[in-house]
Order: structure tokens, then C-alpha cells, then sequence
């Protein structure tokens, strides 16, 4: 069995989970960053995101074969869903 | 002999269940991934009826997410406590897991009931198809973690949960994980990207 | 082994698995053969009369949905299920009791589909059902209903099935076998099983978006109300297109372990037939689109689609090479399977250049919804999988019946299908470029069609000619007195080192393994011998189940709920929920009671039991 973090990793992790949450909320009520929003929590949730995953799921420090099984088909959804949204026109930028 | 419940180790040294798990849950990000891509794609070409704007309650959904995301903190908890043989920290963390899964399942409810007493229906435009859809798998989802943590919690409960489960209490806090950060795409791109 | 029919009907093991996919998917082969018989009887000559213009859209919809998802995949899945725990020297797979219920879902489904024709509601939109043609409003009826519970149903039968097959070729491949050591056909089928779990759960998509619109009143697929019918194409291609590699891989499988077997020469460049293999699933993700060329998504996208899809030819047309290269300077051995198999290269790259010609946007824009894709689909799907899949039967059947199919008839087998195959589809390449549409009932005359046409019909009836020497030929070997020994063909894989059929252990004591081609290797003196060790006194082996027939009923009885009761549904549900429990505490003697040592299990007073438990011991 691998070694498993002590319990002190996991609340900090979530420690850590429940500020970037405060941070997002935050960001959505300041108009001023309104331009940048979209990227900002983007990068946010992802950094939540990979937080769960490595930590919680313990895909870290688990045998590599389980970051394949997940990753691979994570990193196809994601290309679908750009795919998607640009066919039905997500990024094209309106003309004036 | 093996019993079926001690870990099956195969030619990778791997358990043949947790990798089991690990590709249904590839699978599930196709799954959601293509639930997703649907919301994204109709976003903002609702012909008419209520807005992401005017319906979604950010502070209420904010509670919810906070508590799904700690409930991921109790199921690391419970799964450590099992694999020390924790009885007394097993039964406790394997019902807070779920507790504070049916308190977000409870805001999910309210919501959805809110919106609708609002004028947002699966019928009434894309938003609302798309919406109602999306989360509406999500909250599946997690109402079957609730019940398979429930069940786990009921043997910790009779004793009958020893070291030798570590391992499906692992999957079932993989799988419970999972559907958290499912959660955390659908706030960031429904909720707070609007 | 339990006996009798409650032994059938509560085995998990992969053999007998294995052969109830092959007799029902054959079943279905001939159903859907059945429904092409009546299509081209239709189209034999013009103003046609034989069945009505709704009969005919039925015919063509479940022919294509039959042939796609309840015969060729689940001829697969036979192949899968029996061959591959053999050839990886295991003894089962890894969840049998999932496998028995992949099977048992499978089952319920095709009936459950099939069900529409007796109420006079069989799918009728195509086995694509374009958005939004498929919207109540324009189907009012339960066709469409069927088609889409039916094909979720299905998909899920798959999905199981994938993730038993991917855990069990990466988890219980027998000491020694490294990845470049597997046979083909367990590599085509691993890649395969990535394919169906990343595909079916996009049209699983597709469809939940469906029933909605369909059962709940959404629009997700109603342009008056802002939803796009593409987006309903996007999705079905996003699926469509790995489902075909889908098809076609497990026969590309087949063909590199028959090829190699009768040339006598091992297969040229096993590493690049492994790779191409898995850059054509990986770049069937990419090419969707060329469904589409005609849909009006513009310049930029459909070269972009149209490059990809030319890219896919590459690693195709490499197979090929390295098939023939497999064969050159071979002694050959001239046996029916082999001569499935040098069919199927043939016909294959026919289908893969009119599938190249399709590659080219404007050159599809001629050939979209005409004959010539008819002519490019079955000459991949039939010429090509199908080939692949009777390869495959003559190549395994004594293994999986202990008796030798004649080679004489199977001669007649291969020449009247090849023949008849050709004289069917060949003629509908001029068709389609004498301007004939896909899915019409019938045609004026005068067009230039009628002599192209009825030469296909004649076609048919010789490749269904061909079929019954077939069926005719199974039905004598299994009558024959002679047993077929273990290895009649010299075989190169693991499933020759034990006897035909396999005993229900498969291995007395599991294989180590030193080479690709290991049998070959220990035939001619080159593996280490090693002192065989005593065999085990006892080998434990799943013991059978019923959960997994009770949880596809009450799936399909939710299912059938659905087109009547909701109070159906929700029984559906239970009897799924109650399954599902009893099913994971099978190996603990209550709810909540102790780990119970698995040679206590008595499974509800079953006889002839001996004491199992699971793992590749």
C-alpha cells in the first residue's frame, strides 16, 4: 500500500480548497476584474480541481497507470468541449 | 484464496476494482464533459425566459459548494480512519461524508424549486433545458454516492467494516472525489462565468 | 459446472459467455439480413411494391441498427469474451458477474428493441436519427422511442463490458507477458474497449438530450426555440466515428493472428501493426466531421476534417503493408480462414479508397447520401468486419466446439459470399454516381438504375446462399463424432496450449511466458523448459450468479416503463437496486454480517459446486 499523507496534508488541502472558493466568489462580485474573470476562475477551479485530484484522489502519489486511465479521456472532454464550442461559434469575436 | 472484499492484484500490481474505477471515471468526464459542452454551446442563445443573471443565487450556491467541497475532507477522514482500523472514526466520517452530501442535495432542491416558482423551466429555454439537465445528472450522481456511503456507513456501524475494506471505502471516495470536482467545473462555468 | 438451463442462465464464465453473444449475435446477423433481403427485393426493379414507403424506412433503420449494434459488435464481443482470457493465459476475466450482465443486458436490449415490430412502431429515422426529424413533432409515434431507450440500453451493456475488458488485458496477463508480448488481437481489442468507453458516453448524451425533448418537452434539438439539430449530429459523429473503429479494429485483430498462423511466418513488424492501431483510435476522435461535409460548417473546418481524415489512411494503409509483408515468402496454408482473411484485406481497402474519396469535401459533396457511401460502408463493414469475423470463426471454432468445420464447404462458405458480396455492392459505386439517393423506397424508370439494381439483388440472395453453406456447415461439425484436438493449426497463442474446448479452468497451472508467439517458441525448443509444476489440488473459479440477469431485467423493465407506466420504471429500479445489493454482498453471509471465507458459499442450494473464489491464481 502506498504511504498516505498524514491527516494534516488533507486540511490543509482543504483549507486551502475553501480559500480559493472565498477568492472566486470574491472575484465575481468585483466588477473592476469583470474583463478577466473568465480566465482568472478558470485557473482557479483548475488549481481546485488538480488539488482533489492529486491529493484527495491520491492520484500523486498513486502507481502511474491511474493518472493515464483519468488524464487521457480528461484531456479528450476537454478538447470535445472546445471542439464544440468554436464549431458553434464560442470564439468568434463579433465584428463592430 | 482470496476473499473477494481483500484487494485482487493483477499483472501491474494494481487492484483490479480501483482500476476498474479509474476508467469509469475517464469515462464520466466524456459523460460530463459532454453535458458541459452542451450548456456551453447554448449559452446565451435562449430565445427568451429568465438569465443566468437574473435566477442564479450566487451566496446560496457558494454555501452549497463550501459544504460539498468539505464533504470531500470527511471522506479522506473516514477512508484514513478505516485503513487504521479507526472504528469509532469510520462510523463517524462515513456518515458526516454523506450528511453533508444530502445538505448540498437539500440546497440543490431549493434551488431548483426557487427557480422554477421563478419562471425557470426545463421547457422554457435553453438555459433552463440545459441547466435543469446538467445539474440534474450531477445531483444523480450524488444521490448515489449518498446511498453507497449510507450503506458503507451501516456496516461501520455493525463492526463489520474491518482494514480489509480499505479498499472499497477507497473507491467509494474516489467516486464521491469525482463527482465533487464535477462540481467545481459546473460552478466555475455556470455559475460564476456567466 | 451447473447444469441445464439454470446453468446458462447464471454462468459468469467467459466461455459460455462467449458463445451465448455468438449464437444471439448470429441471430441477429440473420434478422438483419432478413430486413437487407426485403430492401433489395424492394429495389429490384423500379416503382417497387413489395412493402410500403413506411415499412421500406423501417427496414433500412433496424438493418442498419441490427447490423451495427446487434450483430457485428456483439460477434466482437464473442470473440472477446472467449478468446482473449485464453490467449492471456488467464483463467476468466476480471468481474464475470459484470460480464454475465453486460451479456444479459445485451440480450433484453436487442429483444427490447426488436419488440417495436410487434407493435407495429419499429424505428423508422435512420440508424443515425437525425435531430429533428426524431422530434415528436415529426415522429409522433413510439419509434423513435424505442430506438432511443433500445440504443441506451444497449450502450450501457457495452460500457460495462469495457471496463471488464480493459482491467482484465491490463491486469491479468500471465507472468511475462509485457505488453509487446500479447497477441494482436488482445492489443485491437484493448484499444477497442478505450474506444467504446470514451464514445458511447457522448450519444449517451446525445440521447438523455433526446428523450428529453422527446418525453419532457425540452428543445434541445428545436430550432423554433433557439436548439440546433446539429448539435444532435455532432454528438451522434462524436460517437459515430470511433463506432466505426469500433467495428473494424477486432477484425483487424482476427486477420493478424490468421495470417501469421498460415503463412507459417510470424507477423512482419508486430510493433508498427500495435502502434497504427492506436493512432487510428486515437485520431478517430478527430474526424467526426466528414459526416458533415455537406451540413455548411464552412471552408476552414471541413479541410480541417478532411485532412484528418486522410491522416487516418496512413496507419490504415501501414496495416495493410505489414499484412502482406506477413504473407510474402510464407509457406502458405490455403484454409477457409485464411482465405476470410485475404478477402478482408481485399475488400477492405476497396472500402478504405471510396472511404478516401469521401475524404475530399467537394468530391463528397457529389457522393454524400448516395449510393457510393452505401457501396464504401458495406464494403468496410461487411467486406471488412464481417470478413474479419468469419476469419475468425473458422480460425476458432475448434477451440470453441472441440469439432472441425468441413474446408470444403467452407470453401463454398468464402466463394459465394466473396462473390456474392461483390456482385451486391460493387454496382452501387455506379449508383451512386449515376446520381441514385440513399433511403428511398423505390425509383422511376428510365433513370439509368434499373440494371445495376437488380444485378445487387441477385447479389444478395447469393451472399445469403453463402451463409446458409455456413449455417449448414456449423450444424454438421457439431453433429460429427470427430473431436478436434487442441492444435490444429499450429498455433502461435496461448489458447492452443489447452485442449478443444478449454476446460472450464482454462490452464491447469498459468502460463509463464517469454516470447510473442510463445507457443511457436516452445514448439520449436526455444522457451526454457522448466519443471511443469504439480498441479494445484483445487482451483478456484467465480462461482455463478443470478444478480446478473435480475439487474438487466429490471433495466429493461424500466425501460418498458417508460413506453407504458411509470409505476414500471420505478419497479424497474427496484428490482435494478435489489439486484445490485444482493449482488455486492453474494460473498458476505448477510447484510452487515462477517467476511465469510468464500469456501463456505453455497450459492442457494446450486448442485455440482465446488468451493470458487475469484483471482488468477
Amino acid at each position: 500500500m502506498t504511504q498516505h499523507p498524514p491527516v494534516r496534508t488533507y486540511l490543509l488541502v482543504a483549507a486551502v480548497l475553501a480559500v480559493i472558493t472565498a477568492v472566486e466568489v470574491s472575484l465575481f462580485y468585483v466588477t473592476v476584474m469583470a474583463r478577466f474573470l473568465a480566465p482568472l476562475l478558470i485557473v482557479l477551479s483548475a488549481a481546485k480541481f488538480s488539488l482533489v485530484v492529486m491529493f484527495f484522489m491520491h492520484l500523486r502519489s498513486d502507481h502511474r497507470a491511474f493518472t493515464g486511465l483519468f488524464v487521457g479521456p480528461l484531456a479528450i472532454a476537454i478538447a470535445i468541449i472546445l471542439a464544440l464550442m468554436a464549431l458553434f461559434g464560442a470564439f468568434v469575436v463579433a465584428r463592430p | 484464496m482470496t476473499t473477494p472484499h481483500e484487494a485482487v492484484i493483477g499483472s501491474t500490481g494494481l487492484d483490479h476494482r480501483k482500476m476498474g474505477v479509474w476508467a469509469f471515471l475517464g469515462s464520466e468526464c466524456m459523460f460530463f464533459g459532454s453535458l458541459i459542452a452542451t450548456y456551453l454551446v447554448y449559452k446565451g442563445r435562449s430565445l427568451s425566459g429568465p438569465t443566468p443573471h437574473e435566477i442564479l443565487n450566487i451566496p446560496l450556491t457558494s454555501i452549497s459548494t463550501f459544504v460539498l467541497l468539505m464533504s470531500s475532507l470527511l471522506m479522506v477522514l473516514a477512508l484514513a480512519a478505516v485503513q487504521r482500523g479507526d472504528a469509532l472514526g469510520a462510523r463517524l466520517w462515513l456518515f458526516g461524508t454523506p450528511f453533508f452530501g444530502m445538505i448540498f442535495l437539500g440546497f440543490q432542491v431549493y434551488e431548483f424549486a426557487t427557480f422554477v416558482r421563478e419562471g425557470l423551466t426545463l421547457q422554457v429555454n435553453l438555459f433552463g433545458a440545459s441547466f435543469f439537465v446538467l445539474t440534474g445528472f450531477h445531483g444523480a450522481h450524488v444521490s448515489v454516492g449518498v446511498v453507497w456511503l449510507l450503506t458503507l456507513w451501516t456496516l461501520a456501524l455493525r463492526n463489520r467494516l474491518t482494514r480489509a475494506d480499505a479498499l472499497i471505502v477507497e473507491i467509494a471516495g474516489l467516486y464521491w472525489h469525482f463527482v465533487d470536482i464535477v462540481w467545481i467545473v459546473i460552478f466555475t462555468l455556470v455559475y460564476l462565468i456567466q | 459446472m451447473t447444469r441445464g438451463v439454470w446453468g446458462w442462465i447464471t454462468t459468469v464464465d467467459h466461455k459460455r459467455i462467449g458463445i451465448l453473444y455468438g449464437v444471439t449475435a448470429f441471430v441477429f446477423l440473420l434478422v438483419g439480413g432478413f430486413e437487407a433481403l426485403l430492401i433489395r427485393l424492394q429495389l429490384a426493379r423500379p416503382d417497387g411494391a413489395v412493402v410500403s414507403a413506411g415499412t421500406y424506412n423501417e427496414l433500412f433503420t433496424m438493418h442498419g441498427t441490427t447490423m451495427v449494434f446487434l450483430a457485428v459488435m456483439p460477434l466482437n464481443a464473442a470473440f472477446f469474451n472467449y478468446i482473449v482470457p485464453l490467449m492471456l493465459g488467464a483463467r476468466d476475466v476480471a468481474f464475470p458477474r459484470l460480464n454475465a450482465l453486460s451479456y444479459w443486458i445485451f440480450l433484453f436490449g436487442s429483444l427490447f428493441l426488436n419488440a417495436s415490430f410487434f407493435v407495429n412502431a419499429a424505428p423508422n429515422a435512420g440508424w443515425f436519427g437525425y435531430a429533428n426529424l426524431t422530434a415528436k413533432q415529426f415522429s409522433p409515434g413510439a419509434n423513435i422511442d424505442f430506438w432511443v431507450l433500445g440504443l441506451q440500453i444497449l450502450g450501457v451493456s457495452s460500457l460495462i463490458a469495457g471496463f471488464n475488458f480493459i482491467v482484465t488485458i491490463l491486469n491479468m496477463r500471465a507472468p511475462g507477458m509485457t505488453f509487446m508480448r500479447m497477441p494482436v488481437f488482445v492489443w485491437m481489442t484493448l484499444v477497442t474497449q478505450f474506444l467504446i468507453v470514451l464514445a458511447f458516453p457522448v450519444i449517451t448524451v446525445g440521447l438523455i438530450l433526446l428523450l428529453f425533448d422527446r418525453f419532457f418537452g425540452t428543445n434541445f434539438y428545436n430550432p423554433a426555440a433557439g436548439g440546433n439539430p446539429l448539435l444532435w449530429q455532432h454528438l451522434f459523429w462524436l460517437f459515430g466515428h470511433p463506432e466505426v473503429y469500433i467495428l473494424i479494429l477486432p477484425a483487424m485483430g482476427i486477420v493478424s493472428e490468421v495470417l501469421p498462423t498460415f503463412a507459417r511466418k510470424p507477423l512482419f513488424g508486430y510493433p508498427v501493426v500495435v502502434y497504427s492501431g492506436m493512432l487510428i483510435g486515437l485520431f478517430g476522435f478527430g474526424v467526426w466531421s466528414h459526416h458533415m461535409f455537406t451540413v455548411g460548417l464552412g471552408a476552414v473546418v471541413d479541410s480541417a476534417f478532411a485532412v484528418g481524415t486522410m491522416l487516418i489512411g496512413i496507419p490504415t494503409g501501414v496495416k495493410i503493408f505489414n499484412w502482406i509483408a506477413t504473407l510474402w515468402g510464407g509457406r502458405i496454408r490455403l484454409t477457409t480462414a485464411l482465405w476470410f482473411a485475404l478477402g478482408f484485406i481485399a475488400m477492405f481497402l476497396m472500402g478504405g479508397l471510396s472511404g478516401i474519396m469521401h475524404a475530399s469535401p467537394p468530391v463528397d459533396m457529389q457522393q454524400q447520401d448516395s449510393y457510393f457511401v452505401v457501396a464504401h460502408l458495406h464494403y468496410v463493414l461487411v467486406g471488412g468486419s464481417l470478413f474479419g469475423i468469419f476469419a475468425g470463426l473458422y480460425y476458432w471454432w475448434p477451440k470453441m466446439t472441440g469439432r472441425m468445420l468441413s474446408e470444403r464447404a467452407g470453401r463454398w462458405n468464402f466463394w459465394l459470399m466473396f462473390v456474392g458480396f461483390n456482385v451486391t455492392f460493387f454496382p452501387m459505386h455506379f449508383l451512386g454516381l449515376l446520381g441514385m439517393p440513399r433511403r428511398i423506397y423505390t425509383y422511376a424508370g428510365g433513370l439509368g438504375w434499373d440494371l445495376w439494381n437488380l444485378v445487387s439483388t441477385v447479389g444478395v440472395f447469393i451472399l445469403a446462399l453463402g451463409i446458409l453453406v455456413f449455417i449448414g456447415n456449423a450444424v454438421a461439425s457439431l453433429r460429427s463424432a470427430a473431436p478436434a484436438p487442441a492444435d490444429p493449426w499450429d498455433g502461435r497463442t496461448l489458447e492452443w496450449a489447452v485442449s478443444s474446448p478449454p476446460p472450464e479452468y482454462n490452464f491447469r497451472n498459468i502460463p509463464t511466458v517469454h516470447h510473442r508467439d510463445e507457443l511457436w517458441a516452445l514448439k520449436a525448443g526455444r522457451a526454457p523448459v522448466e519443471a511443469a509444476p504439480p498441479p494445484p489440488r483445487e482451483i478456484h473459479l467465480p462461482p455463478p450468479s443470478f444478480y446478473p440477469i435480475v439487474v438487466a431485467a429490471g433495466v429493461v423493465l424500466a425501460a418498458t416503463g417508460a413506453l407504458t407506466h411509470l409505476a414500471l420504471v420505478v419497479a424497474g429500479a427496484l428490482v435494478v437496486v435489489f439486484g445490485a445489493y444482493r449482488w455486492a454482498f453474494e460473498y458476505r453471509s448477510s447484510l452487515g454480517g462477517g467476511l465469510r471465507p468464500p469456501s463456505d458459499a453455497s450459492p442457494r442450494g446450486l448442485r455440482g459446486q465446488s468451493p470458487r473464489s475469484s483471482g488468477p491464481r
